[in-house]
């Protein structure tokens, strides 16, 4: 007989259980670091170091997580309506180009803090409307919206390749990107604020949009968990029956949460074109779409652990970068692997440990009062 | 006469380019018609891929280099058993995670075992599953167009396409004429009617996913140890995902996925054929549309323009057992 899940202590849900993925996800890695022949624990010391030991390695990482705050929050969001949009990666694809039009029309004449704001809107909106259809496709026709949006990152790379080779491309570069945007469409360094607390950052490109993130990071929390349109969502989430029957229209909470997510997966581009690049590269957003599902199940759909989970994969992927200098059988795609453990121990089997972990509370509970009516485990 | 062959030409690279995805998209039939959604087609036969050309690289022998590679694509077509299955994960997550993990290890390994930047050596014909010249082709030739279709179209691919080609006939029959077919499918639409019979239903999903498995590690053998000589850095460049879209398109059927298969090795054959060219009329088309066609169609689909696509109903949900 199947048991169910019953519920554990809330630290033990949001804290230990998730803690106990990590560190089996990474005990995993650990082993394909020995397959290669190097040591996993010089490995994790030199990841370290590489991520927070310089004032660079600090805003790198911190650069990167920008990025993972925003695929992550894009994730998120759909995760609490139901939904699983694989899509990040195409919606922030297309939101690049919402960055570049305002970039290089705008870039030349007006001031970055007139620009920004308008980058931010165009993004968002770029992003939104690639999210549009699979979202119609979805309320309306029910096709899967995993599948379509899969389909649609297919679709954004063609797209983007033939607009940047073909459009946007000057004559007089060879490699597939934009000219270099004016002064207004270039963002200013963070560098002040790592100054600040005695790090000294010379060459990362820790840029505003890192304080953005932290910004769309709060406004999500607000959404989700204190306007009226966020409980829809949740409660579109939970069940879609109790939504309908409480008169929640499926098609409009469906098409605005498949939005808002695309809109997040969008403003990621402003990080790598506005922010430390200056122009629309092809290859800009690299997988940070992809790694948004990965800090997004880690994070538990929670802004602020969508917080700490970026600022993770952000020092996985400094210090990664960091450690094929030292070690050169290990390159950055180890963070794919450990991408991919996560997701596996923390997404598909998050409940793996959770039985067990139910039995061990169970018998505390049961020590402690003996008289206490069953309530955790299994096996009625 | 020169036209003909140009377009026999054109067909027969449709359907050296449709093999993979055909293995990959029966593949996922078994898998999807138990109710299994499976995302990680692309992984596993990236994996199978790598395993193929490593061991066909050690031992010299393409024949060992399948066995590897159904062996690991198996192994990842169990960790997703072992996630959605046993522990009642959520399917598409699980196979998320498979691509990912398929992806970075195989580069990983590739580049700690060849040095050469995550591909394996190139392999020598004796290592690799050739041609095959079907008999009297080469005397059959001359008779006007059946010689021609016989020796360009038909005769002289690798034992792997002609595998994938009859597996048609082969999942079309297990599918709907036998026992195991028919719980399979059943296994799909109504679990707990499985289970009432007396069927264990995660065993039957096992044996779905393994199935699943199989055949993309056959799908990953004929990319480095057929098509190509060798594996190459993500080498599977989103077959995993086309061939979803084909079971998509031909509706979990199984001939018509190879119409599917067919459809879209044809469009992928043209973008390859028409690339630089102008056409009259229409001018040069480019490239990136015709990468990006087999997903237009497969939306358009979806969208329910031509016909609608309705998925095994109990695919994608955890079968749990009564309380």
């Amino acid at each position: 007989m199947s048991q169910p899940f019953a519920k554990l202590p809330a630290w033990a849900d949001y804290g230990l259980l998730p803690l106990i993925n990590l560190i089996v996800a990474f005990f995993v890695a650990g082993l394909v670091v020995l397959l290669v022949g190097e040591s996993p624990i010089e490995a994790a010391v030199l990841m370290v170091k590489g991520a927070f030991g310089t004032g660079d390695g600090v805003g790198y990482t911190l650069y990167y997580a920008t990025n993972f705050i925003f695929t992550g929050l894009c994730v998120a969001v759909a995760f609490h309506c139901g939904l699983f949009n694989i899509g990040g990666e195409g919606q922030a694809y297309i939101g690049g180009l919402g960055v570049a039009f305002v970039g290089l029309g705008l870039g030349d004449t007006l001031p970055w803090w007139i620009v920004f704001p308008l980058a931010i809107v165009a993004s968002g909106i770029a992003g939104a409307l690639w999210a549009l259809i699979p979202a119609w496709l979805q309320a309306r026709r029910g096709s899967h919206v995993v599948i379509t949006t899969i389909m649609f990152n297919f679709i954004a790379a063609s797209i983007m390749v033939y607009i940047v080779v073909q459009i946007l491309k000057p004559m007089n570069i060879q490699s597939p990107e934009t000219r270099v945007f004016g002064e207004g469409g270039q963002l200013p360094s963070l560098g002040w604020l790592l100054n600040a607390v005695g790090l000294n950052m010379r060459s990362a490109p820790l840029n505003l949009s890192f304080l953005v993130s932290l910004i769309a990071a709060f406004l999500v929390w607000v959404l989700i968990w204190r306007t009226k349109l966020g409980y829809e969502i949740r409660t579109m989430g939970f069940s879609p029956k109790a939504a309908r029957y409480a008169g929640i229209s499926e098609m409009r909470i469906i098409i605005i949460a498949m939005m808002i997510s695309g809109a997040l997966a969008g403003m990621m581009a402003l990080n790598p074109i506005m922010g430390a690049q200056h122009r629309l590269q092809l290859d800009f957003v690299a997988g940070a779409g992809f790694v948004g599902i990965a800090v997004a199940l880690m994070g538990r759909s929670h802004p602020v652990g969508i917080v700490l989970a970026a600022i993770l994969f952000g020092m996985l992927y400094q210090g990664g970068a960091e450690i094929a200098f030292d070690m050169p059988n290990i390159s950055r795609d180890m963070i794919v692997i450990i991408q991919g453990l996560v997701i596996l121990f923390a997404g598909a089997l998050e409940h793996m440990f959770r039985p067990t972990l139910q039995r061990i509370f169970h018998g505390f509970s049961l020590k402690k009062d003996q008289t206490a009516p069953v309530i955790a485990g299994g096996g009625q | 006469m020169e036209s003909f062959i140009t377009i026999l030409q054109l067909f027969d690279s449709t359907i050296r380019l449709s093999a993979p995805l055909l293995l990959a998209c029966l593949a996922g039939l078994y898998s999807e018609r138990a109710g299994i959604f499976d995302i990680g087609l692309e992984g596993k036969m990236l994996a199978g891929a790598f395993a193929a050309g490593a061991v066909a690289t050690w031992y010299g022998s393409a024949g060992l280099g399948l066995l590897a590679a159904i062996a690991v694509s198996v192994a990842l077509g169990l960790v997703h058993g072992f996630a959605s299955i046993t522990h009642r994960g959520n399917q598409i997550v699980s196979g998320v995670a498979i691509n990912f993990i398929a992806a970075g290890t195989t580069v990983i390994l590739g580049q700690a075992w060849f040095h050469q930047g995550g591909r394996t050596p190139s392999l020598p014909n004796t290592a690799r599953f050739n041609a095959i010249n079907l008999p009297g082709a080469e005397t059959l030739r001359e008779i006007p167009i059946i010689g021609p279709i016989y020796f360009e179209l038909i005769s002289g691919h690798s034992i792997l396409v002609y595998l994938a080609f009859l597996l048609v006939p082969l999942t079309w029959w297990v599918l709907y004429r036998t026992r195991f077919g028919l719980r399979l499918r059943a296994v799909g639409e109504n679990p707990a009617a499985v289970d009432t019979a007396g069927i264990s239903v995660p065993w039957l999903r096992y044996r779905a996913v393994i199935c699943c498995g199989i055949l993309c590690g056959v799908a990953g053998a004929y990319l480095a140890t057929a098509q190509g000589a060798g594996f190459v850095k993500d080498m599977t460049a989103g077959k995993g995902y086309i061939a979803l879209a084909a079971l998509i398109f031909a509706k979990w059927r199984p001939v018509q996925a190879m119409y599917a298969c067919l459809l879209f090795g044809f469009l992928d054959a043209l973008g390859i054929r028409l690339q630089g060219q102008t056409l009259p009329l229409i001018g040069e088309v480019p490239v990136q549309l015709m990468q990006a066609l087999p997903y237009i169609l497969t939306i358009i689909l979806l969208a329910g323009f031509i016909g609608k696509a309705i998925p095994p109903k109990a695919g994608g949900v955890a079968y749990v057992k009564e309380r």
